[in-house]
């Protein structure tokens, strides 16, 4: 299944204002794997989910999505493979109802009626927002919001799921909610947060990314856990280790 | 919401148009049509004539009655346009002095008529056309203004502009408040922070649009966005159009109130 596999080759991505917000970043995401993108503010992951689906190209390097590198030509094949879900889902709720807005994608991906139909359905459900499809995206609660820009990604049925900053603002049952969604989810994932305590339940892998470098790429659980290295990426220790750190 | 409600009211207006009444079930091409046809029909009756205006009450008494549209509202929005409206009919009393006709001992002139005509249409028309908001959603109206043909490019800007308003009109009011309560009671030093606040208000909401966009983009967005087409006109509503169409047309040929009122 060679198509569910992410490949950075030395990449390196420049703002037109000059910024160096990536350096020669190289990983490789194969099948099925959860990686996290773990960084303080200002770190390059969300500049470097946006080279995913190729919403920006590198300034220098390559990025390969199952062998197809990204370039302006293999745009659309690429965005049905990867299925990003932005940081704040204001900006990807932008139809008049969600359930229009989850019909957005499989709708441009040329579905029939029926089936685009069907994919709307299964996706709310699976997010449990199957009730709200008639309402505005403004009558929604934030969490609501997070979880129908989910379904409008789901929707698409992509290879890949990438998601910048997942659990941000929500509530902990919605937070419990969306991490048990995202175990359900078995293709590749890629996972950008601060929530140390939700990478470690969902992301095997984890990669530190500080100022645009990798400053450290392996098991979640040893990097997270490694006081120096976390101190030094700019983080604070997990939670649950936090807690029992000052039990004993 | 209650945030962009104590703004423009904005998000009452929108949840009213969420019932499920008659009217609101009406196909929105249907209820824009009879809308302009209505306002069209008011708006050419002569300068001075007043009493044949008053049959067209019957449209927005009808809707309001059947769509259960709380009547004060509508009025409250009338009483706010309503200065406009006297700057502009003020000047015809004393313009226009010609005595028509006495009434226990007032000479009524034509000036008075006039801005008495003009008052009423005015009545009618916002409230025809908030009646129309009010009933239909905004996503019926977009579907509506593509079906008859409004270039795409049009109704996705309403569309984008509905949807965003709220969002916007939040962000502003939060810098506002972040200013307010920052600035001890004095309007935070006046003019030089509310332009920096436009300012950066202004940039936010480019990068929004960017952001927006690249959504759009990672959902395979090629320059052509899905339009509803849940609505079919069906023969029922043909009539209600029909009959309204031809009761304007009726009360604009014959004056029906001064008939009626001549029969008792
Ligand atoms: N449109 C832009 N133009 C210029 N510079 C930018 C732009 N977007 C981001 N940057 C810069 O690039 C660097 C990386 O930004 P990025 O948004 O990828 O960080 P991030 O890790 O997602 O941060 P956060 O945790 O706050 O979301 C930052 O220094 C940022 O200031
Ligand atoms: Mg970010």
């Amino acid at each position: 299944m060679s198509h569910h596999i992410i490949e950075f080759k030395d990449v390196s991505f420049v703002y037109p204002d000059g910024t160096e917000a990536l350096k020669d970043v190289s990983f490789r995401v194969v099948h099925g794997e959860a990686v996290a993108i773990v960084g303080p503010n200002g770190a390059g992951k969300t500049t470097l989910l946006m080279l995913m689906n190729g919403l920006i190209l590198p300034t220098s390097g390559e990025v390969l999505v199952g062998e197809v590198p990204v370039t302006k030509k293999t745009l659309p094949e690429i965005r049905r493979k990867v299925g990003v879900v932005m940081q704040n889902p204001d900006d990807q709720l932008f139809m008049p109802t969600v359930g229009e807005d989850v019909a957005f994608g499989p709708i441009n991906m040329g579905l029939p009626e029926e089936m685009v139909i069907e994919r709307v359905d299964e996706a709310l459900k699976k997010v449990g927002c199957l009730h709200l499809k008639d309402r505005p995206p403004h009558r929604l609660s934030g969490g609501q919001k997070k979880a129908v820009a989910i379904a409008g990604v789901l929707a698409m049925k992509p290879d890949i799921l990438v998601m910048d900053e997942p659990s941000a603002g929500l509530d902990p049952r919605a937070r419990k909610a969306l991490i048990n969604l995202l175990k359900t989810f078995h293709h590749s994932k890629i996972i950008a947060s601060h929530d140390l305590d939700l990478v470690l339940e969902l992301c095997p892998r984890c990669i530190v990314l500080n100022s645009g470098q990798v400053l450290a790429d392996g098991k979640a659980r040893d990097l997270l856990l490694d006081e120096k290295l976390i101190d030094r990426a700019g983080l604070e220790l997990p939670l649950c280790v936090q807690n029992s750190g000052t039990q004993t | 919401m209650e945030i962009a409600n104590s703004f423009f009211n904005l998000g009452y207006l929108d949840s009213l148009s969420y019932k499920k009444s008659f009217i609101h079930r009406l196909d929105p091409r249907i209820k824009t049509i009879v809308t302009l046809t209505f306002v069209v029909t008011v708006v050419s009756f002569p300068q001075k004539e007043l009493s044949g205006l008053l049959s067209f009450f019957i449209y927005p008494v009808f809707i309001i009655a059947l769509a259960e549209i709380p009547l004060g509202f509508i009025l409250k929005k009338l009483v706010i346009v309503s200065p406009f409206v006297l700057m502009v009919a003020i000047f015809n009393p004393f313009l226009d002095k010609t005595p028509v006709m006495e009434l226990y001992g007032i000479t009524i002139t034509t000036g008075w008529i006039s801005f008495l005509s003009i008052i009423v249409k005015f009545i009618l028309t916002i409230s025809a056309a908030l009646l129309l908001i009010a009933t239909t959603s905004f996503v019926g109206i977009c579907e509506g203004l593509s079906r008859m043909r409004v270039p795409e490019v049009f109704v996705v800007q309403l569309m984008l502009l509905y949807r965003y308003i709220f969002v916007l009109v939040e962000e502003a009011l939060r810098m506002v408040r972040a200013r307010d309560s920052r600035s001890f009671g004095k309007k935070g030093r006046g003019i030089k922070t509310f332009i920096n606040l436009a300012g950066i208000l202004l940039v936010r909401t480019i990068h929004r649009a960017d952001r927006i966009y690249s959504a759009m983009l990672s959902r395979g967005y090629s320059g052509t966005i899905p339009q509803k087409r849940t609505h079919r006109i069906r023969t029922k509503e043909v009539f209600y159009l029909i009959i309204w169409v031809g009761l304007f047309i009726l009360f604009r040929k014959y004056n029906l109130s001064l008939a009626i009122g001549q029969l008792f």
